[in-house]
């Protein structure tokens, strides 16, 4: 598919921003929408609408067939196996927390040690600290150099050196771009007998995942990073893991059998999904997915590969642009600096002619100590970008060196 | 013209590139750190009181343009001004920021204060403009150190 035909499916491209055409550049933290998510989400409300598993009528049987179809294409993404290893969440977040506490809290004991990477999201230190503080683990950080890229030796002597029971890592990181090595990270990790999770909110809309032949053990992602609807996400979780794992949050739907004397609890994944469940918003995910894999990861990889690249070299052009984060090999996120300008004051700048930028630490405020930066502007890519929105990102700065005099 | 071009006007650009009393007070008798998580914005103001009037005032810290040059058009304003005076333009300066008090209905004292009145298109930035003046009451107050929120920055 051509990249003017994936533009002309998003209909708030056409919309302009003070008065100047929109160039969104915060992907990262959330994609617009294609036409196709927006229809069928109207579709559903408007006349498909209905609760799932109370099937007694044709509606109901209707929704519920639609919303569980949506695991098979999610895993069909992922690579998963099986249909049932997919759990719907309300996004990454709640994913990472339904391991912290479930499996985290039923296998991690106190004294053995809990892996995260030096770039991660807070949500993926933060469930884990809170689960430190219940079972008495201990949180511990794989260092990375000052391009943004995991020091793999230190990783494999904390391996030896301790015992870990886990290691989250993010596949591809929101505040560097820095795409990590999944693959000999996940094997390390079980040589040493320690599971792995896989953050890849920042990576399903950007390359090809493969859960099963990378053996990661659990892997988590947002549906409204993925072109879908806000509010839902995926824990995807080896078959015999999310078995023996106990239930999270207790309610209906969660359940095999309930009296006052004793629950017993519904198999994976229905265990997870206690209460109504965001039913449109997961069958919008379906949608999204569907419509991702009509374009294909590969030719989303080399649109945006395209585009990342002609970035890289017009950024240059910037008077005093520093890169944060240089890994070889990148996906999404651009971080940068100016000399003479706070990212703050860039991000409201380049607003005012219409480019959509992120400015902060992005949920990543140990990434920000380590480089010993406050914040950063980040631009980060869909695939709906193209060149003429670096142009036109690349003339904004240029204005924000004029307004600060550099 | 976009309220960020207002925004950026030059006065803000100046006080930003060279701002007024930019200093550590060596012995003062009120101080307070404040701290903006969303823009990682630092300063800390630097008071000394003689009865119920603020002799001086300075601060020291990094931060966006509007952050440092709303400190340093603070520390111009306030400085020679009884304290309860300056807790009234804290308040109207802030009623400004949320769009509570129109500075062109007059009756205040904000004289080239108002100058930020932009900001309040800008919600995110109100307290970049206001984290000054937060500090300020903050030291006023004896508080050990003022923030301005939580944590407000997913992904």
């Amino acid at each position: 598919m051509k990249r003017e035909d994936i533009r002309s499916e998003f209909p708030e491209l056409n919309r302009r921003v003070h008065d100047h055409p929109l160039s969104y550049f915060d992907s990262g933290a959330t994609t617009l929408k294609p036409k196709a998510v927006c229809d069928g989400l109207r579709q559903f409300y408007g006349e498909d609408y209905a609760t799932i598993h109370r099937g007694a009528y044709l509606l109901s049987e209707k929704a519920t067939q639609s919303y569980e179809a949506v695991r098979g294409k999610v895993a069909g993404l992922i690579g998963a196996s099986k249909s049932t290893e997919i759990i719907f969440t309300s996004g990454t977040t709640d994913s990472i927390n339904l391991v912290a506490n479930t499996y985290g809290s039923s296998s991690i004991k106190s004294g053995q040690v809990i892996l995260v990477s030096a770039m991660e999201h807070h949500s993926n230190i933060v469930p884990w600290q809170m689960l430190c503080e219940r079972v008495g683990s201990v949180l511990k950080v794989i260092p990375m150099d000052d391009d943004g890229v995991l020091d793999q030796d230190a990783y494999q002597k904390l391996l030896i050196d301790n015992e870990v029971a886990l290691v989250a890592f993010n596949h591809v990181s929101n505040a560097l771009g820095t795409i990590n090595p999944v693959v000999p990270m996940v094997a390390l990790a079980h040589e040493h007998g320690a599971k792995v999770l896989v953050d890849g909110a920042q990576s399903v809309a950007h390359c090809s995942v493969d859960v099963k032949g990378w053996d990661v053990d659990f892997f988590a992602f947002s549906s409204h990073k993925l072109y879908g609807p806000t509010g839902c996400g995926v824990l995807y979780g080896k078959e015999d893991l999310l078995s023996s794992m106990p239930p999270w949050k207790g309610g209906g739907d969660m359940i095999y059998s309930v009296s006052f004397e004793k629950t017993s609890y519904a198999e994976p994944p229905a265990r997870f999904e206690a209460g109504t469940p965001p039913i449109a918003e997961v069958i919008g995910l379906g949608i999204a997915i569907d419509w991702l894999l009509s374009i294909g990861l590969k030719e989303v990889e080399a649109l945006e590969g395209e585009v990342q690249k002609y970035a890289l070299e017009k950024l240059m052009e910037v008077k005093g642009l520093r890169l944060i984060g240089k890994a070889p090999k990148r996906a999404g996120a651009i971080s940068f600096l100016l000399d003479e300008a706070h990212p703050h004051d860039i991000a409201t700048l380049v607003d005012s002619k219409g480019v959509a930028i992120r400015a902060g630490h992005h949920c990543a405020q140990p990434v920000m100590t380590r480089l010993g930066i406050p914040a950063t502007a980040r631009a980060s890519l869909g695939v709906y970008n193209n060149k003429e929105d670096v142009d036109r990102l690349v003339e904004a700065l240029h204005y924000v060196n004029k307004i600060f005099g550099a | 013209m976009s309220y960020s071009s207002e925004l950026y006007q030059q006065v803000i650009l100046d006080h930003n590139k060279k701002p007024r009393n930019f200093r550590k007070l060596e012995d003062p008798t009120h101080i307070c750190p404040g701290h903006n998580p969303l823009c990682g914005d630092h300063l800390t103001i630097y008071l000394e009181i003689d009865g119920e009037t603020i002799q001086d005032v300075c601060f020291e810290g990094s931060g966006c343009a509007i952050s440092k040059a709303s400190a340093s058009m603070m520390t111009e304003a306030v400085k020679g001004k009884p304290v309860e005076e300056v807790r009234g333009i804290f308040s109207q300066f802030h009623d400004m920021l949320t769009g509570d008090m129109d500075p062109s209905s007059g009756g205040h004292q904000l004289g080239k204060l108002a100058i930020f009145e932009g900001v309040k298109e800008y919600s995110s930035r109100v307290k970049c403009a206001s984290l000054s003046w937060h500090a300020l009451v903050g030291a006023l107050n004896m508080q050990k150190e003022v923030c301005t929120e939580g944590e407000q920055d997913p992904s």
